[in-house]
């Protein structure tokens, strides 16, 4: 039982620091939210920027283009750059986080070379093509359907809550490649120009009033074969090892975020007077317990995916049911500071409050996450 | 960083949990629940296992963090946690934590041959059964106590806390729901209604869940603020702590159903002795304001 750093993860924290220190003031003004080809291109850049001083694909395995840190290099690198200000990943969240990584494990070494410099550079966004109206928590249900057709596959079928389909070069798409086969064994991963004919996209407006995300129409679309990405109806596996890359790093910057909002609220309620209220107060304390313990929570993950190179444990379910429940506690916190004004639709933490609904949903809803770690983690029987 | 327990650690866990089965396992543990009542029919109070005390003792729990020179086991808090964190398992009667504070400082208490109570909160346990006991224990009345294992004395008025016992009652207090929930799945697993094991059922599975939930989170917060020692990673430990196992052992009675509200079942003393370790130290509603004054004290940013 360890936290502190060791000299060597000092050093590069300084180091970030510095960085960061000279390359923030550099960034051009952040585009409006409802600006996506102005988001895709401050994203870009702020990738090139982390390219150029040698922090892009500070996960990925060297063979990969990769800088290789250690989980923990990478926690502090997540760390340093929420503490700091820096952009969020942004439109290269699905190259980075998700395609790109399935791509260094499951590719051939022609694909590694044609697609994963571009994302490391900032010079290609990817979105992904997992869910489909009638598959959300059950993704194997996925009816998206792919028939070989000479060297390419001609895919029809809609895909939904896709980020950054809009402006995004190329969508990690899951399709049925047997519709005989059992549900997990019929299904291959491809890799599709989002620029091929036959391709609709339709931006989705969340709750909040803007549009993350798109439903994507997909009619006899053309795939050249040799775009898939490991076997033919292989691709269940090679989608669960993108999934299995995170490392316990998926939220790092977030409780970073939280705590500091923490903070925002408490002097923001000294200030209106509702501190007065130790109902209030007691609430804002648990909330810093919770948060303390949620980044206990982040360090003890790393470490164990430290130990096991790189196979995350039990942690990943258990932060995600703790950390969306916390979140939307914490945003319900704000409401109560604000009063009145948490009515105010153009107030940061009105907007905050309504995405937080988000996290008890996606990648997983608290539900499934609850049935995951009851079956895998506590051994309990699967229901009928 | 290396937050994950070393292997000494963790053979330091493995060791006292042995320990503790062979020597306070679940028939001691009914036998000291189920005591012989007195002729007038009230309860006889529980008697401290000396026997027990002396090898706990022999085992270094009481001179655990002792400097070996003299004559302790040299280690620290971390370690305490853990040995604390498998006396909350097993339900381990006894002052546990006034004794292990008295280490170095009352004759005896280190090897266990002396049994050191202390107040605690507006409590004193086991204050009859104690060959010494420590701090302001003026006008302590003696109570009927809500758990069978523990005697108990109130005071007027509540002491100031000490952050190191608030962090052992954690660590007791994670250890208990770890054991709650390690009921409740296995009789989740072996009670069958409807033709099947009802935790096959997912409003069952979804208690379970939530109760790993918070005792990971307790887990480790607890063992953060072991290793900083930093009184507001103690609060915040307490306060997750005293949750995982309140809730837990309350979760473990609704997967038990009816058995669960029977004096047989152990899942009542889990929870009566988590409610008494609540009332240690100081209260919840103290630890979320000092909580809530560094929230709005701190600056941005996370503990190192």
């Amino acid at each position: 039982m360890d936290l502190t750093y060791t000299a060597e993860e000092e050093e590069f924290r300084a180091r970030l620091r510095r960085w960061l220190a000279r390359a923030l003031p550099a960034l051009p003004p952040r585009p409006s939210p409802d600006d996506w080809p102005g988001r895709r291109a401050y994203d870009l850049g702020w990738q090139r920027m982390l390219h150029d001083a040698g922090y892009a694909g500070l996960h990925w395995p060297v063979d990969a283009g990769g800088r290789g840190a250690t989980p923990t290099q990478h926690l502090i690198f997540l760390e340093e750059t929420e503490r700091a200000g820096a952009p969020y990943v942004g439109a290269n969240f699905v190259g980075l986080l998700h395609a790109g990584p399935t791509i260094a494990a499951e590719g051939t070494a022609a694909q590694r070379a044609r697609w994963l410099p571009p994302v490391l550079r900032g010079e290609e966004v990817w979105c992904q093509g997992f869910s489909e109206p009638g598959a959300g928590s059950d993704l194997a249900a996925l009816r998206t359907r792919a028939r070989r057709d000479g060297d390419d596959y001609v895919v029809s079928g809609s895909k939904i809550w896709t980020s950054h389909a809009e402006v995004a070069d190329w969508c990690e798409l899951l399709v049925r490649t047997d519709a005989e086969a059992p549900r997990h064994k019929g299904i291959s991963w491809l890799a599709m120009p989002m620029d091929a004919p036959g391709i609709t996209v339709r931006p989705l407006r969340t709750l909040a009033g803007s549009t993350e995300f798109a439903e994507v129409f997909l009619d006899d679309v053309r795939v050249p074969v040799a775009n898939r990405v490991g076997a033919e109806n292989d691709g269940w596996r090679v989608t669960m090892v993108t999934l299995s890359f995170e490392r316990g790093t998926a939220f790092v910057g977030e409780v970073v975020a939280c705590r500091r909002v923490l903070g925002e609220l408490a002097r923001a309620a000294r200030e209106n007077g509702r501190w007065d209220d130790a109902v209030l107060r007691r609430r804002l304390g648990r909330l810093n317990a919770e948060f303390r313990a949620l980044w206990r929570l982040t360090q003890w993950n790393v470490s164990e995916s430290a130990r096991t190179g790189g196979v995350p444990g039990v942690g990943g379910s258990v932060f995600k049911l703790r950390y969306s429940q916390a979140r939307q506690s914490l945003y319900d916190a704000a409401a109560e500071v604000l009063g009145a004004a948490a009515l105010e639709l153009s107030a940061e933490w009105t907007l905050d409050r309504l995405s937080s609904l988000s996290y008890t949903i996606a990648a997983g809803t608290s539900q499934i996450q609850r049935n995951i770690v009851a079956e895998r983690i506590l051994g309990l029987p699967k229901g009928r | 960083m290396d937050f994950q327990l070393t292997d000494d650690q963790r053979a330091l866990r493995r060791g006292m949990r042995e320990l503790l089965g062979r020597r306070f396992g679940r028939e001691r543990l009914r036998a000291a629940a189920d005591r012989p009542r007195t002729p007038e029919g009230r309860e006889t109070p529980p008697a401290l296992d000396r026997g027990l005390w002396r090898d706990l003792g022999d085992a270094g729990f009481f001179a655990l963090r002792l400097p070996e020179a003299a004559g302790g086991v040299g280690l620290g808090l971390a370690e305490a946690v853990l040995v604390f964190e498998e006396a909350g398992r097993a339900l381990l009667p006894g002052p546990l934590v006034a004794t292990h504070l008295a280490a170095g400082e009352v004759p005896g208490a280190a090897t266990g041959e002396c049994v050191v109570a202390a107040a605690d909160g507006a409590l004193v346990e086991w204050m009859d059964a104690a060959d010494v006991v420590r701090g302001d224990v003026a006008g302590a009345v003696a109570m009927r106590s809500a758990d069978p294992l523990t005697p108990l004395h109130r005071l007027p008025r509540a002491v100031p806390a000490d952050p190191v016992a608030a962090l052992l009652s954690a660590a007791e207090q994670l250890g208990s729901a770890g054991r709650t929930l390690d009921l409740a799945v296995q009789h989740a697993r072996t009670r069958e209604q409807f033709g099947q094991p009802i935790g096959a059922f997912q409003a069952v599975k979804h208690l379970c869940s939530e109760m790993l939930v918070r005792s990971e989170l307790a887990r480790v917060a607890v063992y953060a603020a072991a290793v900083t020692a930093d009184p507001l990673d103690i609060a915040a430990a307490g306060l997750l702590a005293d949750e995982a196992a309140e809730q837990g052992a309350r979760d473990c009675l609704q997967v038990h159903g009816g058995m669960g509200f029977t004096w047989e079942s152990e899942v009542h003393l889990h929870l009566k002795r988590a409610w008494l370790r609540a009332r240690r130290g100081r209260s919840a509603a103290e630890a979320e304001e000092a909580l809530a004054a560094d929230a709005a004290a701190a600056p941005a940013g996370v503990p190192d």
